[in-house]
């Protein structure tokens, strides 16, 4: 396994790429008394999630500013066993103007875009097709997705399959069961070959928290893969039952800062799944931006994922302009 | 600012909560209120400004109550109590769940009243304080329903007195007039003068409850108009303020018989072990002292941080003040709002000024240019003897120190003259239940801070005052036996004839402290006759020595409270077993005190030993239903070191009465012997023989004034009985000041050793504090 200290990152590490403003997270030793350590108390977490929304509160142009951020932060998502190329052509052309041409003139945004296009691998192609000429990347599920359980050796080199094929992001899924069987050791080497895999794509990592049983797991688990060398953090797969939760984004988030207080590398958090409403964004954005501070709201080190938020943003939006409550059939769909 | 621009600063932005319609009802009322008496506001008479403390401007002008007007309310308050009381519950109970569901229906008018006035931000008064204010109505409105099945022996009062601060005006209004209400009493309330507002908006709710005139009445005023309310002729004063005043208010009510329940100050420990989930107990500060702008009477103002984490704790912390935005208190995305007024913000300004040492960090946050705001403070590196280590600061300001072991963390926490709260973090179930019990307070959170409810009381020990306010606990301080109590006739000890009939070998009784016979340190000694004439024997004199001693054996022995309760019961069951051996002596000796037979007494002792040996382990604390996930335990603790001066009238049974229960509990007792002192001197040979730990049961025989002052001047006595016929409860009431140890009087009552009330529950909550711990859990 390659060991890398995070004081002497190699070039290709830290190498910056396009949307990327910071120093890419080289990863660390695996640290595991740090991991032993990190507590996570439920019930406390809870309470804070619980109150944050009645805590923070953005109105009017603030508000309108706010959601046209939360645009430009969507990985614009369709993982459907039924996708086709047509059916994410349409996305993509979605992505690229996400919001109706007068209604962002009017805001002063013309040529705002998603964050990110997020496919399965069998569309990487076409999706990054339908952007060229735009920044947008593509964004790649992979190792396995949704499951993580297919062979080792296929799970890695689906990453290099996927990279090859244009994703500039790959969207890996850890294997749960290591983590519930408290098998550290295997998560971090995991992540550390699957970050060797990306190259300079960079790796999400998908904890899916919704089946690792508790907060505490939680904690750990964005920790390891952190030391692994995620440039990401992310909730779930949109597959679990449970999918982004304000207390596990307030866990995985926490470790986030923590990481950055240790080792001084910023690493990136998206939620996925669930946040289906134009004010759930606003509370996960005034999240990000209480816990961890201005540089997590842009698309460098936050990102939503997310199909159906657009559409209400959308309705919000044009009743900001307007005066008037939207529907649902004056916005293209997605 | 362009939409560009804010997308990309990503600034909040104000969020202001209207504040139209609170406005409008100030001006429906021209600006000026009256009082609120008998069903109606009083026409205005000399008033006073009340001001957004936010932006010094006036919001109403406000009568000055004056002794008249607090006599007139009271007046209402006694017409109204006896409809009232005679309602059947289940009416009550209505009314009570009227002004719930007002609450609730008129929750965001009262919320933004109350924010204008007092300066705490809209979340929490929108959030917390008026969601609060509406569930202790509706519990109470529970209480009121089933109050007379439960306790059909009680009764109510009759008129309340309440005297309320301004940190949370409608919340402490509820916590008042809901028992007050509940139990059958009427009520006059004066509200904090900073704050007036949201008690005369909630009396002209009540209306709409269709509440009986004169049930609640209003007074507003300054500290004079609650000193008039105090000295008026109420049954019971309910205060919930500062500790000076508190002091003030039971030396004032001293000897009249009023009932009293003071919640005062504090200092709270907030104690971080090193295995704590740190964001979270951080988390848990900004609800602990940056809550309320900090002044909150149980805020977590004392944070104890384990070494080893607390530079990066401290770091932490930093970084999450500097996070905190503080500004227009009717703004939805402000955590800290104005302090109540200027003068509360020069005393705080000062007090931290004053005391520089130590590291001070103020939030790196931005602070409104004028109104009443103090940025969020920590201040580290300060030792116990700091000024602001130990006096209650009411402001937003966190004072730090660290521990080593956990044992050191209980030793710093009680080194305090207060005990109102404490919190503690820590994901070891085992630590946080050890620690718990032993930490001196009325409520202790574990893993959480200031989680409220009705079902759960809340109240303090040492000088946070005494009572509890939640729950039945809190009910059962606006009730009172149904019978009503004889007075009692003084019985003095037979004067010792000049020529005593002297027929037996000379026995010397001597005190017992610490388990060890003690001559009096006074040298001098009573004698003691039989109503015939025989000499007895001698008692020792006892003095305030005397007392001392005692008191400290009774805490060198504070390890009886940690032996099991089955360990107690055995050993009650052994002075029974042993006190029925010399029976036959014991009434004799009765006999010759009293002139009456006496055996009868010592039965009943026997019984009452038995009583306590079976209390011991039964007395169950319990398991509050509030509404989290989690547990709230009442827990009863023992006192501590009770103090008790006891009956006259029947010299062995009335000293059991009080011993028994009192050890019980747990406690330790200092005994002082009524009228026939030879019948206690005699009975510590049984204690002696009965595996009693030394120390546990201490006799002091000698003058009852003198040792009733030194007794309740002590400030490490924690509880005062008197049943002596001697008129003893003004003093005890008025020494017991001084450190606020709860008081048990008679006030010149008789009551009936042989029967039903000489024993029984009334006297294991008298002997046992309350204590809440809230233990949140979920994995």
């Amino acid at each position: 396994m390659q060991t890398i200290s995070p004081t002497a990152p190699s070039p290709t590490q830290t190498g910056l790429l396009p949307q990327v403003t910071h120093a890419r997270n080289p990863g660390m030793a695996l640290d595991l008394d740090w991991v032993a350590s990190v507590q996570a108390n439920t019930s406390a977490i809870e309470r804070r999630a619980a109150t944050l929304p009645g805590r923070r509160s953005v109105k009017k142009e603030h508000q309108a500013a706010w959601l046209l951020k939360a645009i430009s932060l969507i990985d614009l998502t369709t993982l459907s066993g039924d996708d086709t190329e047509g059916r994410v052509q349409r996305l993509c052309s979605k992505a690229r103007q996400p919001v109706a041409p007068w209604m962002l003139e009017k805001l002063g945004m013309p040529g705002l875009t998603t964050g990110a296009v997020c496919v399965y691998h069998d569309m990487v192609e076409t999706a990054v097709r339908a952007l060229e000429g735009t920044s947008i990347p593509v964004a790649a599920v992979s190792t396995g997705f949704p499951a993580g359980l297919s062979p080792y050796r296929l799970r890695i080199a689906e990453i290099g399959e996927s990279v090859r094929a244009g994703a500039r992001e790959i969207d890996i899924v850890i294997s749960r069961r290591h983590v519930l069987t408290q098998n550290w050791q295997a998560i971090y080497d995991e992540m550390r070959d699957m970050r060797e895999a990306c190259g300079e794509a960079h790796v999400k990592a998908i904890l899916a928290t919704g089946e690792l049983g508790t907060l505490r797991n939680v904690a750990r688990a964005s920790l390891i893969c952190m030391m692994g060398g995620a440039d990401f953090i992310k909730t779930s797969t949109g597959k679990e039952g449970v999918n982004a939760t304000l207390p596990v984004s307030l866990t995985m988030i926490r470790a986030v800062r923590d990481y950055e207080a240790r080792t001084g590398f910023k690493v990136g958090y998206k939620p996925a799944g669930g946040i289906a409403k134009a004010k759930d964004a606003l509370v996960y954005l005034a999240l990000m931006k209480d816990e961890l501070g201005h540089p997590w709201l842009q698309p460098d080190l936050f990102r939503f994922g997310a199909s159906s938020l657009l559409g209400d943003i959308e309705r919000q939006l044009e009743h900001h302009l307007t005066g008037h409550y939207s529907a649902a059939n004056r916005h293209a769909m997605g | 600012m362009t939409i560009k621009e804010i997308f990309d600063s990503m600034a909040y932005g104000p969020a202001p909560e209207s504040a139209t319609e609170a406005l409008a009802w100030v001006a429906g009322h021209n600006g000026t209120f009256g009082h609120w008496i008998d069903g109606a506001f009083t026409a205005p008479g000399a008033t006073f400004t009340t001001s957004n403390p936010a932006t010094g401007k006036p919001l109403a002008q406000v009568t000055q109550g004056t002794a008249d007007d607090v006599a007139q309310a009271v007046a209402a308050a006694r017409r109204a109590q006896p409809k009232w009381a005679r309602l059947p519950a289940h009416k009550r109970a209505q009314y009570l769940y009227a002004l719930a569901r007002l609450t609730q229906k008129h929750s965001r008018l009262l919320a933004v009243v109350e924010t204008l006035d007092n300066g705490k931000p809209i979340r929490e008064s929108r959030d917390i304080d008026i969601p609060l204010v509406a569930r202790h109505f509706s519990y109470h409105a529970g209480l009121a329903q089933l109050l007379p099945s439960e306790h059909p022996d009680l009764q109510p009062l009759g008129v309340c007195g309440a005297v309320i601060p301004w940190n949370f005006p409608l919340l402490m209004l509820a916590w008042k007039v809901a028992p007050a209400l509940a139990a059958g009493n009427t009520i006059v309330l004066k509200p904090a003068e900073y704050t007036p507002l949201t008690a005369l908006l909630f009396a002209e709710i009540s209306r709409e409850a269709g509440l009986p005139k004169g049930v609640l009445n209003i007074v507003t005023g300054d500290g004079s108009t609650g000193a008039a309310l105090v000295d008026s002729p109420v049954d019971k004063i309910a205060f919930t303020g500062s500790t000076s005043v508190g002091k003030r208010i039971r030396a004032a009510t001293a000897g009249t018989g009023k009932a009293l329940t003071l919640e005062l100050g504090g200092k709270s420990p907030y104690i971080v072990f090193d295995d704590a989930d740190l964001d979270s107990a951080i988390e848990g500060l900004v609800d602990a002292i940056w809550f309320n702008q900090g002044q909150v009477c149980c805020a977590g103002s004392r944070l104890l941080v384990q070494e080893g984490v607390a530079p990066r704790f401290y770091e932490k912390l930093k970084r999450r003040m500097d996070g905190l935005r503080i500004g227009d208190p009717l703004d939805k995305a402000i955590d800290i709002g104005a302090i109540v007024d200027p003068i509360q913000l020069a005393t705080i300004t000062q007090l931290v000024k004053d005391n520089p040492e130590g590291d001070h960090y103020q939030a790196a946050t931005s602070v409104p240019a004028t109104g009443c705001f103090y940025p969020p403070t920590l201040i580290t590196g300060l030792g116990t003897a700091s000024t602001l280590m130990q006096e209650e600061i009411f402001g937003p300001v966190l004072v730090a120190m660290t521990f080593r072991t956990p044992e050191e963390a209980v030793a710093l926490a009680n080194n305090t003259r207060y005990g109102l709260a404490a919190t503690l973090w820590t994901e070891n179930i085992n630590l946080a239940l050890d620690v718990a019990p032993k930490l001196k307070a009325g409520v202790v959170w574990v893993n959480a801070t200031n989680l409220f409810d009705a079902a759960a009381g809340f109240g303090g020990v040492r000088e946070s005052g005494f009572g509890r306010e939640g729950g039945w606990e809190g009910l059962m301080a606006y009730l009172k036996p149904s019978s009503k109590p004889a007075l009692l006739r003084p019985v003095t000890a037979p004067a010792a004839p000049e020529d005593p009939v002297v027929d037996t070998l000379d026995r010397t009784a001597k005190m017992y402290i610490g388990g060890k016979q003690a001559r009096p340190d006074s040298g001098y000694s009573q004698a003691i006759c039989s109503p015939k004439g025989k000499l007895l024997g001698h008692t020792g004199i006892g003095n305030r020595k005397d007392i001392r001693n005692a008191v400290e054996a009774a805490h060198a022995a504070k390890g009886w409270a940690k032996t099991t309760a089955y360990n107690r019961a055995q050993v009650l069951y052994f002075i029974a077993e042993n006190l029925s051996a010399r029976a036959a002596e014991f009434a004799t000796r009765l006999q010759d005190l009293t002139g009456k037979p006496g055996s009868s007494e010592v039965d009943a002792s026997i019984q009452r030993l038995f009583t306590y040996a079976a209390w011991a382990d039964k007395y169950d604390g319990s398991a509050k239903s509030v509404p989290i996930r989690g547990i709230a335990l009442a827990m009863n603790e023992p006192c501590g070191v009770i103090g008790a001066l006891c009956p006259d009238e029947a010299p062995l049974l009335g000293l059991i009465s009080l011993m028994a229960p009192a050890i019980a509990m747990g406690n330790t007792v200092v005994l002082v012997p009524g009228a026939a002192p030879l019948a206690a001197t005699d009975f510590y040979q049984v204690l002696d023989t009965s595996d009693l730990p030394p120390g546990v049961v201490n006799i002091v025989t000698g003058p009852p004034e003198d040792l009733a002052k030194s007794l309740a001047g002590h400030m490490d006595v924690d509880a005062v009985w008197s049943f002596s016929s001697h008129p003893l409860s003004a003093l005890i009431e008025r020494e017991a000041a001084g450190n606020l140890k709860r008081t048990w009087v008679n006030h010149g009552r008789a009551r009936n050793w042989m029967g039903a009330e000489g024993e029984g529950r009334t006297f294991l909550s008298q002997a046992t504090e309350i204590k809440t711990v809230w233990v949140p859990y979920g994995e």
